[in-house]
């Protein structure tokens, strides 16, 4: 590491005996990186601050929250009525659970469209599909702690979910809830793993970040950098174009706490947790509505399940479905096309969850189930086989400074 | 000489590996044990195993209407069946249904039929226990999550739900007396 960069005494005196300072020069303010990201990278570092908004607002709401089926319900009112601030505090993780979910699948599907996943990050891409799953755990439990009508009624359609397993589903079951029902023994133990999953989350980001930045940023044309020509360091130019990025989302993440603050939420959480009445019509949280279409597009209690967590399984393999060496969709005319396809269909899932699962629902569910599959089982192995990827650039200058289309850059060195 | 020291050689490996691979065994053993107790502790406790029965009066309850109890945290149903009931459940044919029980195998005086009030399929509240509900095309209880139809027996007839509504073990202690769990 390059030695006596730093002026300040103390500075210098603790990095000599822990280098600290030296690593955070090194992985933040030297750091390379491409030089023609665009903003879509922006949703890696606004994830973050999502994460640990997340984590103080928790800290600070578990200060007031009682996690008793008797006082759960009452307690979060107080926190909206009595506790100073505890309304803006509550809003903001209600609120930011949804942010966090919409930052994250811009992230993924960046990560589609740019073919960040392909070699050498397929372990980067791993890690980001298992905290995605633990985000979705963890947002679970803790729409089960207000103990409204949905949470529980939530908790009690999913929990059961493991019911369909053969032989020892009902055994799981009883032991997730700790006795026969969703109860009290149940919403302790959310409490408890709701609190502790997000540091876990927070462990698995530091080994994506430590994966991350073993090669490197992919990048809009994704190729790979050459040299220093291709790269900027990350301080002050990316530092100042993700705190510009973060303003934006701020002021979009602050107009829905202050004025739309249950935009996202659903009305039957006001009413408090009663085991003897269902709602009559159960939701998830819109971030789980697609996963909940292909569940009950499947008309089979065990094959819906296994279905439902292929949908999120399928995602840690396509490092290996996708048999294409082209990174960018930029290069592949069809994939590219069946991108916008997929995000269609995703949506158009998210849309039939939130339906009743009856007549014209249920057939488009299936089809767009079996889109979802297709996409990434058939059409990821298969495509390269039939789709002429265009020529790729030489080099990430090349095309940036001649401010020329990749197209062109190509027809250069064809010259040359 | 050499071929000697070799097996001794041999043999000595072979005690050495007999030492690693039962020491790795014991610590897995340990280990499991040790684990046993943190995921047991999620099963039921005593206490909760302890509440589990109830009992039910049913002398207020007339021909045609139903109550619903509370059991282990989740809704019990009890419907005094009219005679128009009790013979559509007698007669309906078995050998179609997705999970085939004679009603006779799912009471015991029938005029009572009592059921955990529980779908089968994802765990909702039938509809079907108060005048006004929505009671499904056989008539039974109607489950609006996923829309599962069941039969004045609870048996499931149509929709998601894999099996009959369960029958929990109960025992009339008198006439109008039952007891649950
Ligand atoms: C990955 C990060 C997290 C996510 C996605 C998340 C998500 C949620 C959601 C969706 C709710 C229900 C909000 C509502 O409808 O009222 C909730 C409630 C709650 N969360 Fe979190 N949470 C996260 C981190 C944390 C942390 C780190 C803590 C504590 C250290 C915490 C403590 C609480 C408490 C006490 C409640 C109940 C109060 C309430 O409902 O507003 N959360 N969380
Ligand atoms: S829970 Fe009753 S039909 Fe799904």
């Amino acid at each position: 590491m390059s030695k006596a960069k730093f002026k300040n005494p103390v500075v210098k005196w603790i990095d000599h005996r822990l280098p600290i300072f030296s690593f955070m020069d090194h992985e933040l303010n030297h750091y390379p990186t491409p030089k023609n990201l665009n903003y879509f990278w922006n949703f890696g570092s606004l994830a973050g601050i999502a994460l640990v908004t997340m984590i103080i607002t928790g800290i600070v709401l578990s200060m007031n929250y009682t996690a008793h089926v008797d006082y759960a319900f009452d307690s979060v009112e107080r926190i909206m009525r009595d506790v100073n601030h505890g309304w803006l505090i509550r809003y903001i993780h209600m609120n930011g659970a949804s942010f966090f979910f919409i930052v994250v699948y811009i992230h993924i599907f960046r990560g589609l469209y740019y073919g960040s996943y392909k070699a050498p990050r397929e372990l980067l891409w791993i890690l980001g599909v298992l905290i995605l799953l633990l985000m979705m755990a963890t947002a679970f439990m803790g729409y089960v702690l207000p103990w409204g009508q949905m949470s529980f009624w939530g908790a009690t359609v999913i929990t059961n979910l493991f019911s369909a397993i053969p032989l020892v589903g009902e055994s799981i079951v009883t032991w997730l809830w700790g006795g026969f029902s969703v109860d009290n023994s149940t919403l302790n133990r959310f409490f408890s793993l709701h609190f502790v999953l997000p540091f876990v989350i927070v462990g698995v980001v530091i080994l994506h970040l430590v994966a991350l930045h073993r090669f490197g940023s992919n990048n809009p044309i994704g190729i790979d950098v050459k040299g220093t020509q291709d790269t900027l360091p990350f301080n002050p130019y990316y530092t100042i174009k993700d705190l510009f990025g973060l303003g934006v989302f701020l002021t979009i993440f602050a107009a829905a706490v202050f004025f739309f603050p249950n935009f996202m939420g659903h009305p039957d959480n006001y009413i408090e947790a009663n085991p003897m009445v269902t709602p009559a019509h159960i939701v998830p949280e819109w971030y789980f509505l697609p996963f909940y279409a292909i569940l009950r597009a499947i008309p089979d209690k065990l094959g819906g399940v296994l279905f439902m967590f292929g949908s999120i399984a399928v995602l840690f393999v396509i490092p290996w479905l996708d048999r294409s060496s082209v990174r960018s969709s930029q290069f592949r005319p069809i994939f590219k096309i069946f991108f916008w396809i997929l995000l269609a269909d995703c949506v158009l899932l998210g849309y039939l969850g939130a339906m009743p699962a009856e007549g014209i629902y249920v057939i488009l569910s299936r089809i767009a189930t079996a889109y979802y599959f297709f996409h990434f089982l058939i059409l990821f192995p298969l495509l390269p086989y039939i789709e002429k990827t265009k020529p790729l650039p030489i080099s990430i200058s090349e095309p940036v400074l001649s401010g020329s289309s990749p197209a062109s850059a190509f027809a250069f060195r064809e010259k040359k | 000489m050499s071929t000697k020291s070799k097996t001794k050689k041999n043999k000595d490996e072979g005690k050495r590996d007999f030492l690693v691979v039962s020491t790795y065994a014991m610590a897995g053993i340990g280990a499991a044990s040790f684990a046993w107790p943190l995921i047991d502790q999620m099963n039921p406790a005593a206490d909760t195993l302890a509440l589990a029965s109830t009992e039910i009066d049913l002398s207020s309850l007339e021909e045609g209407q139903a109550i619903t109890v509370k059991w282990r945290g989740k809704p019990v149903f009890v419907r005094h069946r009219t005679a128009e009931e009790i013979k559509n459940a007698q007669e309906a044919s078995i050998d179609d249904m997705r999970d085939p029980e004679k009603d006779s195998d799912r009471v015991t005086n029938e005029k009572y039929i009592v059921l955990v009030g529980v779908c089968t399929h994802l765990g909702c509240v039938p509809l079907g226990q108060k005048s006004g509900d929505v009671k499904g095309q056989y008539g039974g209880w109607f489950c609006p999550c996923h829309g599962s139809h069941y039969d004045h027996s609870g048996r499931i007839r149509k929709g998601p739900a894999p099996t009959n509504l369960a029958v929990p073990s109960y025992e009339f202690l008198s006439d109008t007396l039952i007891k649950i769990g």
